[in-house]
């Protein structure tokens, strides 16, 4: 089963990167970040059942890094939107050069 | 029927996700979302993390996706997604770049073998074992209250910064 979970693995990083490229709502790309970070969880725990447990702590501490950063980044995103009126990324280009 | 209902759960995961890349609606989104969550839930249950797939449908499912539906519908974007996907140049340069990443990870992940890990590690056994003599809960925690106990303090601190910074951040200015 190691092999086939790699392969999930592999293939639910390879969507969320597609969804945060392709997407211009900022909560939506946010929400495919989530997915990769899954992606990621699954191949700690995957391994995990051949090298030990500690693939599961990591994967419990993901989680809670993960839990830390939405919810600053959706603070982030509701401040935007007061000033821009959108969660459109496209019109968000101050930084741009 | 462990490897019935692997496919069962991997098929429903990529159907999720293929769904949350794809649908215009926000709020459609966000539910197949949680729907690749539980099913990857499932997928840690076959793989004997029982306990992460409780934390996994508690707080990723329940709370986290909540968090993120109270924010879309705060913003009242249930409507208005017409440009969403972006079109054309973005599009290819999207599918470009993942197509890319999946050649990557293809030509690494072939002939991924676990006889040599195997040989290297415990194995699948050594975590029965440990399971079957701290249980579930007791095989994690202890880990995580000897050798990681610095870590976990500091997680602690981080979600109390995380806490203030996001009400700070939020909050309208007074």
């Amino acid at each position: 089963m190691l092999a086939e979970a790699l392969v999930l693995s592999a293939i639910l990083f390879v969507i969320g990167t597609a969804g945060v490229l392709i997407r211009r709502n900022a909560i939506i790309m946010f929400l495919c970040v989530e997915l990769q970070l899954n992606a990621v969880n699954l191949s700690f725990v995957a391994l995990s059942q051949y090298i030990g447990i500690e693939g599961q702590v990591f994967v419990f501490f993901i989680m809670t890094v993960a839990a830390a950063e939405a919810a600053v980044g959706l603070a982030i995103i509701i401040s935007i939107f007061r000033h821009y009126e959108t969660v459109n990324v496209d019109n968000f280009n101050l930084l741009k050069w | 029927m462990v490897d019935i209902l692997f496919f069962v759960f991997a098929a429903t995961a990529v159907g999720g996700a293929l769904g949350v890349v794809l649908l215009k609606n926000p709020v459609s989104s966000l539910l197949f979302m949680v729907g690749t969550l539980a099913s990857l839930a499932g997928l840690f249950v076959l793989m004997e993390a029982h306990f992460l797939a409780a934390i996994q449908v508690i707080v990723y499912a329940g709370a986290i996706m909540v968090l993120f539906l109270f924010v879309i519908m705060l913003l009242n974007l249930g409507h208005d997604y017409r440009d969403d996907l972006k079109r054309g140049l973005g599009m290819f340069t999207g599918f470009a770049v993942a197509g890319a990443l999946a050649g990557l990870l293809v030509s690494q992940l072939r002939g991924v073998d676990d006889t040599p890990l195997a040989q290297h590690f415990p194995g699948p056994d050594a975590l029965d074992a440990l399971l079957a003599e701290r249980g579930i809960i007791g095989a994690i925690a202890h880990p995580l209250f000897t050798d990681y106990v610095v870590a976990f303090e500091l997680v602690g601190i981080l979600l109390l910064v995380a806490l203030v910074g996001a009400i700070v951040i939020a909050k309208r200015r007074v």
